[in-house]
């Protein structure tokens, strides 16, 4: 490119703003529409982030998700539930990986094995310590009837002369499946509480 | 291997020092009397050649004209072991002498034994009911209870 020599400059001060001026009324030109918000995506976007629900609803999912264990493993089906717990069958999976000392802090309680008369009154102040609300699930045959124990002079028949026992899982001990399914039905069990009372 | 000592050789060892207390004796274990059975398990303890430090067991049977209450004694230094039994008549206030002054093993033993065969031991520290509550009407593991 030759270089005009009467200019003092490569660009002269006139030329850049000629240049300046051009663009702007090209944007101008091109602007006279206005832009759309941008808001046209909201509603797929709603759609799919915007959950209309019942308070019900989720304090009950809440409540299902994680209900922390209590300590109540009298005999053997506790091996079953430590199965349950480890890494094979995995219960954290349901929010209940955290195994409770204290009953203020839980909100199920497991009662994996026999039950003896002697032990009766401990089991139902653990139970009265929990905090509403609060569910136990009665593990095994000894936990529901007795078991074998049944007639003996010192087991209590089932846990439900004791506590109110919401699901119960059969077996001798049940496998950790079987426990798995137990508590997947007492979360079907919890999510249809009514926490509030029905208006009118 | 614990090896299990001839009933009838530990009584002949006795006899000398208990001439009327031991009332019979097999292969397995020997039978005593039982205001006698404390001077015995005392004398098995601490005479050097037997030397039973170890109580392994206490248990009872019930043979409904006689209770026999069975001790199985262990000797950790020797490696060897000997059954000591010994009888109670009758189904009423039966008592045997406590050995929980010679082997504190024994304490929960014969709780257990009270509890469940309602034998009661004399000397005992603590004679009270230990698996069943206070207020259990009689002894479950008797032949004749239910």
């Amino acid at each position: 490119m030759e270089v005009d020599r009467a200019r003092d400059y490569i660009y002269a001060d006139t030329e850049l703003d000629q240049v300046e001026g051009q663009v702007i009324e090209e944007v101008k030109a091109n602007s006279q529409e206005v832009i759309p918000d941008p808001d046209q995506w909201l509603d797929e976007e709603l759609e799919q982030n915007i959950l209309l629900t019942t308070v019900d609803w989720v304090i009950n999912w809440g409540r299902r998700s994680s209900p922390w264990v209590s300590l109540c493993f009298p005999a053997c089906c506790a091996f079953e539930f430590i199965a349950a717990m480890g890494p094979r069958f995995d219960i954290s999976r349901f929010g209940m990986e955290i195994l409770r000392a204290s009953p203020r802090q839980a909100d199920l309680m497991i009662t994996a094995g026999t039950l003896t008369w002697k032990m009766a009154p401990n089991i139902r102040r653990i139970y009265n310590q929990m905090a509403e609300p609060k569910w136990v699930i009665a593990m095994g045959a000894c936990a529901i009837s007795g078991g074998i124990f049944r007639s003996s002079y010192n087991v209590v028949p089932g846990y439900n002369h004791i506590i109110p026992v919401d699901v119960y899982v059969p077996g001798c001990p049940p496998r950790p499946e079987g426990l798995i399914y137990g508590i997947q039905m007492l979360q079907k069990k919890i999510a249809q509480r009514r926490n509030f009372a029905q208006k009118g | 291997m614990t090896i299990a000592l001839s009933g009838k050789e530990v009584a002949a060892k006795l006899e000398q020092q208990f001439p009327t207390s031991i009332i019979e004796s097999s292969e397995d274990s020997f039978l005593v009397k039982s205001e006698s059975l404390f001077d015995i398990i005392s004398f098995l303890k601490t005479t050097p050649e037997l030397e039973f430090n170890y109580l392994s067991c206490i248990t009872a049977v019930d043979y409904l004209d006689y209770f026999e209450v069975v001790y199985f004694l262990t000797s950790m230094e020797r490696n060897h072991s000997l059954v000591v039994k010994t009888r109670c008549y009758g189904r009423e206030n039966l008592v045997v002498p406590s050995i929980v002054s010679l082997y504190e093993a024994a304490n929960p033993q014969e709780r257990e034994i009270y509890d469940l065969m309602g034998i009661s031991f004399e000397g005992h520290p603590n004679m009270k009911r230990i698996f069943l509550w206070e207020g259990f009407q009689g002894h479950p593991l008797r032949k004749d209870y239910l």
